[in-house]
């Protein structure tokens, strides 16, 4: 199947499944036993996602805090698109010191948005540390900030737009690039 | 939808769509004020006037502070009603403005649509903060914000807005922000200060208080502008506060749960007893706060939209 409004697939629904594995995995292996997650997600496919890996950790008997980061207060880029958004809030627990948080987004580009994040947790308190987990980083970093957790990295040119496709926001899965 | 207005001028030309997509964001923008870092980001590096060509205190007050808030450098520019009056030395004040690089330009003035002239006449954003009798956009966002807030919602709600309605741009623009929002607005005071022609803007006009007090969600308030009045008008303090000053007796009737809002700074003792000011049914310290997280939405929204290019 292709969709003609998304571009050309990279990835299907079942490789989505895999990375989503993958990022899953990736976080586990950062995490330690005594540490309360949180995990927040980045509106808008990065709050699905991090619903999913809630799920996920749970099945492995890892319990989890979820929630939202909205980044749009803490942009770079105010002022150079045309019309602005609807925010969409911003739910972080109140004792966020005692916390990690785990910010969950679909793709890593630029970094810009991890900074964004990183930025607007810390306005609200001061969590115990701070972990990036991507489903898919796609390259073209203009900050030096990486994942602690990637499902999949992605080969496409630099001015290319990937899209990750999730049932819960989209009606249908996979990753696409036009 | 996406907010794409540079400028806010009046509610009159907002649909009911952008006005709650304001009260929205301004809940959000309620929240960060509840946090430990009580500042965002959002219009760093951007320059914000305070043009206030009309005494203010609290309005250009709870300006600065959204504009701080949001991390703006901000300039305060105050003038004598006498110095800058309309016409060209308000466009020779835009110029002056337009130098100094201004991103976004709060306006006060006495003259009803000042803003416009200026926002027709520069890049930079342009947001009404009162001209004349015509409009006071973000007091009309606060106050219906507030209802919403309280009462969780405004379809339906009867307000009652009390006083000096024909110079009251709070009232306009609250009549505005209501009115689309399906509330039921009833206009109450002496017939001098109530003109039928705001009949047209589909509210209810009564010069007798205490036969709709009872039935009322919402009582709004308003400060008789003795600056703006010419003689004739006003029936007299005593007789005003007898009529329709909210006293403690009248608040006794209050409706249980319902609103009184003023948009300060209060007479007290004429519109509104100090008691009742102060009582269970006042959210006058509501609509501060709620202006602080108004403005600070209409300042982040209007200063995200890109300038315009080539004025």
């Amino acid at each position: 199947m292709t969709d003609e409004h998304a571009g050309r697939r990279l990835m299907d629904a079942g490789g989505v499944a895999s990375a989503e594995m993958r990022l899953v995995g990736g976080i586990v292996g950062k995490i330690n036993r005594e540490e309360r997650i949180f995990l927040a997600g980045i509106p808008t496919r990065g709050v699905a996602l991090a619903a999913r890996v809630a799920r996920a950790l749970r099945e492995r008997g890892i319990d989890s805090g979820l929630g939202t980061v909205d980044i749009s207060m803490h942009r770079d880029d105010l002022g150079l698109r045309e019309g602005v958004s609807a925010l969409r809030g911003t739910e972080l627990p109140l004792d966020l010191e005692r916390w990690t948080v785990v910010l969950i987004d679909d793709v890593q580009h630029t970094g810009r948005t991890a900074r964004a994040a990183i930025e607007a947790v810390l306005a609200f308190g001061r969590p115990r540390r701070i972990l990036y987990g991507v489903l898919a980083d796609r390259g073209g970093r203009e900050l030096p900030l990486c994942p602690d957790a990637t499902g999949t990295v992605l080969k496409v040119e630099d001015h290319a737009r990937v899209r990750v496709r999730l049932t819960e926001v989209d009606g249908d899965e996979g990753i696409f690039a036009s | 939808m996406k907010w794409t207005r540079k400028d806010l001028l009046a509610l009159s030309e907002m649909s009911a769509e952008e006005i709650i997509f304001v009260l929205d964001t301004a809940a959000e923008f309620k929240d960060v004020g509840r946090r430990r870092l009580k500042k965002v980001p959002s219009l760093r590096g951007k320059t914000l006037v305070n043009l206030f060509v009309e005494a203010s205190t609290r309005t250009r007050t709870s300006f600065e502070l959204a504009a701080v808030r949001l991390s703006a450098d901000v300039v305060n520019i105050t003038a004598g009603g006498s110095s800058l009056s309309k016409g060209e030395s308000l466009k020779d004040t835009a110029k002056n403005l337009e130098a100094l690089a201004a991103d976004l330009i709060v306006l006060r003035h006495s003259a009803a649509g000042a803003s416009r002239f200026l926002a027709a006449r520069l890049g930079a954003g342009v947001i009404n903060a009162g001209d004349g009798s015509h409009e006071h956009p973000t007091q009309g966002l606060l106050d219906v914000f507030t209802i919403r807030e309280r009462l969780g919602r405004i379809e339906g709600v009867k307000v009652g807005i009390v006083g000096d309605i024909r110079f009251s741009r709070v009232a306009r623009s609250d009549i505005q922000a209501l009115t689309k929002l399906g509330a039921e607005v009833t206009l109450i005071g002496p017939p001098t200060l109530v003109p039928r022609e705001f009949g047209r803007l589909g509210v209810r006009l009564t010069d007798r208080f205490d036969d709709v007090l009872g039935e009322l969600d919402v009582v709004n308030l308003l400060r008789i502008q003795h600056e703006r009045q010419k003689a004739g008008h006003f029936p007299g303090t005593g007789e005003y506060a007898s009529l329709f000053g909210l006293n403690a007796s009248r608040a006794a009737r209050l409706k249980q749960g319902a609103l009184v809002m003023h948009p300060g700074p209060i007479h007290r003792g004429i519109e509104l007893d100090g008691s009742v000011a102060d009582g269970p049914h006042s959210v006058i310290l509501d609509q501060v706060t709620n202006g602080l997280a108004v403005r600070m939405a209409v300042l982040y929204l209007c200063g995200s939209v890109p300038p315009k290019e080539g004025e």
